[in-house]
């Protein structure tokens, strides 16, 4: 078994007991920011296929946070909170909305990449500001928790975690699959010789555009769960600084392996909070640690894990 | 009609010029250096700071303004000699988060030094009255001031390139780094002037609005964004395409947020128009640069490698 696939069944074996210890410790408060954690872990899990396998540096993958969020508040603000009815709206739009920019900003490579899929984000960002029905700027409170065929997965913030949880864990399954099938493997090949590929016969556009759309599909996912974790829907969810904090779950946790965006993600979301506990500015230090981090370390955490080995 | 044409015409013309002074540096720094700075924005914030500290220290713009283009030039240079030197053989990726983090330090120590509310600045009475343009209509005396300046720095910049042996270099460097480095050319000397250089530029060009929009923290971010649709549309690494690409996006983009909704009025429902219209106008740059890439990937001005 890869290092990658064992460290990622010890994360899996060490949160799941996480909730009866915070509990016992007296800080069940610290399951909600957990739960927060593994969806952002799901979210950077999405941007690792394009941007680790695929080397497609997105800088708009906020969008399909917000994309999803908004799926659940609209729906939920005209009466449908179904999860059956919500996550299938919020896969097809956002799968929409990834195959439309995808296939102009995939005619670019590098840097104009990054910019393109920057600018794209933005735009969704002022879509969703000028909905003023919607709550505009200010963002709207969900108007209902969503339900899955009546029951009520998001109920208790313990049902909450182990429901994130478990999709975090199907989610990297099935990337876990996606990545190993042809299909990844054509992609991985992309990143590594573009000109090769094409000399053996594949077109890269297709290959990525479709790991492109999927990738933003799997992040609207975890913004349907954002929306129901923040109980709020707003444009901040689908900011620039929001994109570029998942570029850096990525690849400060290890990018192009499947366990490092889900240990980066739980680590930023964590040291966030802590130092947000401590201080208000607490962007200051954690832009530092982000810039030290970059310049002194390689390979993430996963590559720090497997540097001792 | 006409009036109003012309003014918002002015008004899409000046933030053009106020664009590119932050967009030239942004595609220096990339199409000599090949470097991804996200901190620019930043150093336009910077730039506003300072001036309207200097303001407040000196007791007059003018000054504060002159004061705050040097220190904005010295920040610069001292924030390639820290960091940015350490990126020249990264991954444009590493390039991106350590300038997002640098950003992030940046809005955060400007929002500890001076809070987080807005800093605005008194014009002096030389620049702070209105002159007649066409007809009845007044312009603001300091908006016209700005265009002019940024138009003499255009100016400036276009006669270093093309006409000074500095500009030689930096062509030179924009197409073919290794070789101007073998001929002789100290080229971390080269890089930390042209960073330096563009971080007064966007530093200038945040403390001229200073009495306009004041300043506050994380202003430079939308500045940031918008400059990038600038030089991904005029061509990476093209200053002149830089120029043209920000006096159109300035002006598509002022223009459609005050006509927009006027000409939508002869498609649609008052209501419906002025909510469409709301809708459509900041996405309307973003639209106009997503066709110009369908039609050419490169930009306007694709620099030649």
């Amino acid at each position: 078994m890869r290092l990658s696939d064992r460290a990622m069944l010890v994360t899996f074996a060490v949160l799941l007991p996480m909730p009866a210890l915070f509990s016992a410790m007296g800080e069940p408060f610290l399951t909600v920011v957990l739960t927060r954690a593994l969806i952002f872990a799901i979210a950077a899990l999405s941007l690792d296929l394009i941007l680790g396998f695929g080397a497609m540096v997105s800088f708009g993958h906020a969008a399909y946070l917000g994309i999803g969020a908004y799926a659940a508040g609209i729906l939920a603000a005209n009466g449908v909170t179904g999860l059956e009815v919500q996550l299938p709206v919020a896969l097809a739009a956002a799968g929409a909305f990834a195959l439309v920019t995808g296939a102009i900003s995939l005619r670019t490579r590098g840097v104009h990449f990054i910019m393109i899929t920057l600018a794209f984000g933005q735009m969704a960002y002022f879509l969703m500001s000028s909905l003023s029905a919607y709550g505009g700027d200010d963002g709207m409170a969900l108007a209902g928790r969503s339900t899955l065929f009546g029951a009520d997965p998001f109920g208790s913030s313990l049902r909450f975690f182990y429901v994130t949880l478990a999709l975090l864990a199907g989610i990297w399954a099935l990337l876990r699959a996606v990545t190993r099938s042809r299909f990844g493997r054509v992609l991985t090949g992309t990143r590594e010789n573009e000109t090769r590929m094409q000399a053996i016969g594949f077109s890269p556009f297709g290959y990525r555009l479709t790991a492109y759309a999927i990738s933003g599909m799997i992040a609207s996912v975890a913004g349907v769960l954002l929306a129901n974790h923040a109980a709020f829907v707003s444009p901040s969810y689908m900011g620039w600084a929001r994109s570029g904090e998942m570029i850096a779950m990525v690849v400060l946790g290890g990018m192009g392996t499947l366990t490092g965006p889900v240990l980066g993600a739980i680590a930023f979301i964590l040291s966030e909070e802590a130092l947000a506990r401590l201080t208000t500015h607490w962007r200051l230090p954690f832009g530092a640690a982000v810039v030290l981090a970059v310049l002194f370390t390689r390979g993430g955490l996963l590559g720090a894990l497997r540097g001792r080995r | 009609m006409t009036n109003l044409l012309i003014l918002q015409g002015l008004n899409g013309l000046q933030f053009g010029v106020l664009l590119f002074l932050v967009a030239a540096g942004l595609t220096l720094i990339f199409g000599v250096m090949d470097v991804i700075n996200l901190a620019h924005g930043a150093q336009y914030m910077v730039g506003a700071y300072l001036a309207a500290a200097f303001t407040g220290l000196a007791g007059n713009f003018l000054l504060g303004l002159v004061l705050a283009v040097p220190v904005a030039l010295a920040f610069g240079l001292v924030l390639e000699w820290l960091v940015i030197r350490r990126l020249y053989d990264r991954s444009h990726l590493d390039q991106v988060l350590v300038t997002f983090g640098l950003m992030l330090m940046l809005n955060e120590g400007v929002r500890i030094l001076w809070g987080s509310a807005p800093i605005s600045v008194d014009l002096p009475e030389a620049l702070s009255g209105s002159i007649p343009v066409w007809g009845t209509l007044r312009y603001p005396v300091y908006r016209l001031a700005i265009l002019g300046a940024g138009l003499g720095v255009a100016l400036g910049l276009w006669w270093m390139i093309h006409r000074t042996r500095l500009g030689m270099l930096l062509r030179a460097g924009a197409s073919n780094r290794a070789m101007v480095s073998a001929l002789g050319t100290d080229i971390n000397r080269l890089f930390l002037l042209v960073f330096g250089a563009g971080a007064m530029l966007a530093g200038f060009a945040g403390a001229m609005m200073v009495p306009v929009i004041s300043a506050e923290p994380d202003m430079g971010d939308t500045v940031l964004i918008l400059t990038f649709v600038v030089i991904v549309i005029g061509g990476i690494g093209s200053i002149r395409g830089a120029f043209v690409a920000a006096l159109l996006v300035g002006l598509v983009d002022t223009l459609g947020r005050s006509f927009g909704p006027i000409l939508l009025r002869s498609l649609m429902e008052p209501d419906m128009a002025s909510q469409t219209g709301r809708t459509l106008a900041p996405m309307l740059i973003y639209i106009l640069m997503a066709a110009i890439l369908a039609v050419r990937p490169a930009g306007l001005f694709p620099v030649q490698r």
